[in-house]
């Protein structure tokens, strides 16, 4: 039951984007992330559709597999929809029963369901594509400069990755836990909420003991293998950046160029055309 | 009360790329009274074939029936289902959460609806069963030791007085000593109750003293079906997908190889010294 979220899961298959660093992938998914609410008018959006639709188109990644991990995030997407179709005041365009369709309700609700789509979709090509370890290991290699701030950078990578890798361990545990409970003829469904929560009390307590036992295992075997934290500490394979890293930015420079020229000089030509 | 299955398959991730057919039209009948070892290879779906005993996973095709009615029909009560066919799970002190032995044990029976005294009279008796001593029922079941939790665990589930008790691996992560005392506790266990015993496990050597019927499993598919000894007969197809007979059998035949003239059929180190005994006695 908890095995359907593909959602923020790695996805192995070789491709280019794959083979990139992580680092390149991080610093273009904030990048994409900005440029999209950034970039105004159709002709920005074209070109992160296009953008986007060749990064998918190169990652490998069956298109039908990223949609399956997003139907959780329809029903929120479209909350977030309906709210401003009907909540943004402005010229009215219909009314359904009290509530008033604007027409800048229609246009924040088509721009902010592009929006959110690209970003879930680009994010999610993110994590598809990179092992939670490559991720972190981009993501310490990025924020070292603020080591010099007295920032912890590798213990938070370190927890991150640690975080990331436990959540499949405990989920699975929750699946057995709940499976040891229901043959005991537990009941996790009926009854009000107060009976609700109590009857999850035989699933929790194993649960975080299993947690903390599990995290005291881990501690050991780290000490056990003298970590001690991030000083002094190499790396076997340490990121560094090709050639086909290089290539990677520059094609990310040129999106958000055509976007921005897009965006602000399409209306302005087709203006002059038209006139 | 018996369980038939009849053509059982089950596929994980049906429809994905990841796709892997678990059960493989498995047909079965488990009727009263067995002492039953289900054997396999790691991934060989022994523990996919028990969670649909008590209906905890769904078939992908074909039917379970116990006590002659389809559990998947609509109507049909799993929760009572589930008290008849008592599953304890691979280690089953990680399910432990009361803050007592005593309370634990009464979850089941709790759960059954049954009144406080009589709940507490099923765990009494289950304890017992058991064999844990009256000193530990008040104590944390974290407190006690891996194999008293684990007959804390078992208890739980015989609590809910089962007519099918399967047990899944119940004798890992347990040192010799602790292993022999679980498996003769539920053969004395079988013998006192006379309920249908299904002991699931990779290990021959475990089930070979106590069981009289082997079910052995490879990829999905039941192999053998028969009594130990016939299964054992063909050791060397049971090599070929991982698994092994009993330790004292292979003795018997180095045995048997090296001229003395004793049977290989043995497949309990009881037997073995009877056969060599009298090997002895007889020159």
């Amino acid at each position: 039951m908890l095995r359907d979220i593909t959602l923020g899961q790695y996805y192995q298959v070789d491709s280019v984007i794959h083979r990139l660093d992580p680092r390149v992938k991080l610093g273009t998914t904030i990048l994409f992330i900005i440029s999209l609410f950034v970039f105004d008018g159709v002709g920005g959006y074209a070109a992160a559709a296009l953008f986007l639709a060749l990064v998918i188109r190169l990652s490998n990644v069956p298109f039908r597999f990223m949609i399956k991990g997003m139907k959780s995030i329809v029903f929120l997407l479209s909350i977030t929809v309906v709210f401003n179709l009907f909540l943004t005041p402005g010229e009215p365009m219909f009314r359904l029963w009290k509530l008033t369709v604007t027409q800048e309700g229609v246009r924040l609700a088509v721009l902010l369901s592009i929006r959110l789509g690209f970003l879930i979709i680009g994010s999610s090509v993110m994590t598809l594509t990179t092992t939670p370890n490559q991720l972190t290991d981009g993501l310490e290699k990025m924020l070292k400069p603020l080591n010099k701030l007295k920032v912890p950078v590798h213990e938070i990578a370190m927890m991150m990755s640690i975080a990331l890798r436990f959540i499949p361990i405990l989920m699975e545990e929750t699946d057995k836990i709940m499976k040891a409970q229901l043959a005991r003829c537990a009941d996790f469904e009926s009854g009000n909420l107060i009976k609700k929560a109590k009857s999850l009390v035989p699933l929790l307590v194993p649960l975080f003991i299993s947690a903390f036992r599990r995290a005291n295992d881990l501690a050991m075997a780290m000490e056990a293998r003298c970590y001690r934290g991030g000083e002094h500490r190499t790396k076997m394979k340490p990121l560094q950046y090709e050639k086909r890293d290089y290539i990677a930015y520059l094609i990310v420079l040129c999106y958000l160029v055509a976007g921005v020229i897009l965006g602000k000089l399409l209306p302005v030509l087709l203006g002059t055309v038209l006139a | 009360m018996p369980i038939i299955l009849d053509k059982v398959s089950h596929i994980y991730g049906e429809d994905t790329a990841m796709a892997v057919r678990a059960l493989d039209n498995i047909s079965l009948v488990i009727p009263d009274g067995q002492f039953i070892g289900l054997i396999g290879h790691t991934g060989s779906g022994k523990s996919t074939l028990v969670q649909h005993l008590n209906g905890l996973m769904k078939s992908t095709s074909g039917s379970i029936y116990f006590n002659g009615e389809d559990i998947d029909s609509e109507g049909f009560d799993k929760k009572e289902l589930r008290s008849k066919v008592g599953l304890v799970f691979q280690y089953p002190e990680h399910q432990l959460f009361e803050t007592d032995v005593f309370s634990d044990v009464c979850f089941g029976p709790k759960n059954l609806g049954l009144t406080k005294k009589e709940a507490e009279l099923r765990a009494y008796a289950a304890l017992k069963l058991v064999g844990l001593e009256d000193d530990y029922f008040y104590q944390s079941p974290f407190d006690l030791s891996g194999g008293q939790k684990r007959r804390v665990a078992i208890a739980g589930v015989l609590a809910m007085k089962p007519e099918v008790l399967i047990l899944d691996e119940p004798t890992a992560g347990l040192d010799p000593k602790g292993r022999d005392e679980i498996l003769d506790q539920i053969a004395k266990l079988k013998r006192e109750t006379g309920i249908t015993v299904l002991l699931v496990s990779h290990s021959m050597d475990d089930v070979a003293k106590y069981v009289d019927r082997i079910i052995v499993m490879n990829k999905g598919r039941v192999m053998y079906d028969e009594e130990p000894r016939e299964v054992f007969r063909q050791y060397q197809a049971l090599e070929a997908v991982g698994l092994a007979a009993p330790q004292v059998t292979y003795i018997m035949k180095e045995l048997r190889d090296h001229g003395y003239d004793v049977s290989d059929e043995v497949t309990t180190i009881e037997e073995a010294k009877r056969e060599i005994l009298a090997y002895f006695r007889e020159r």
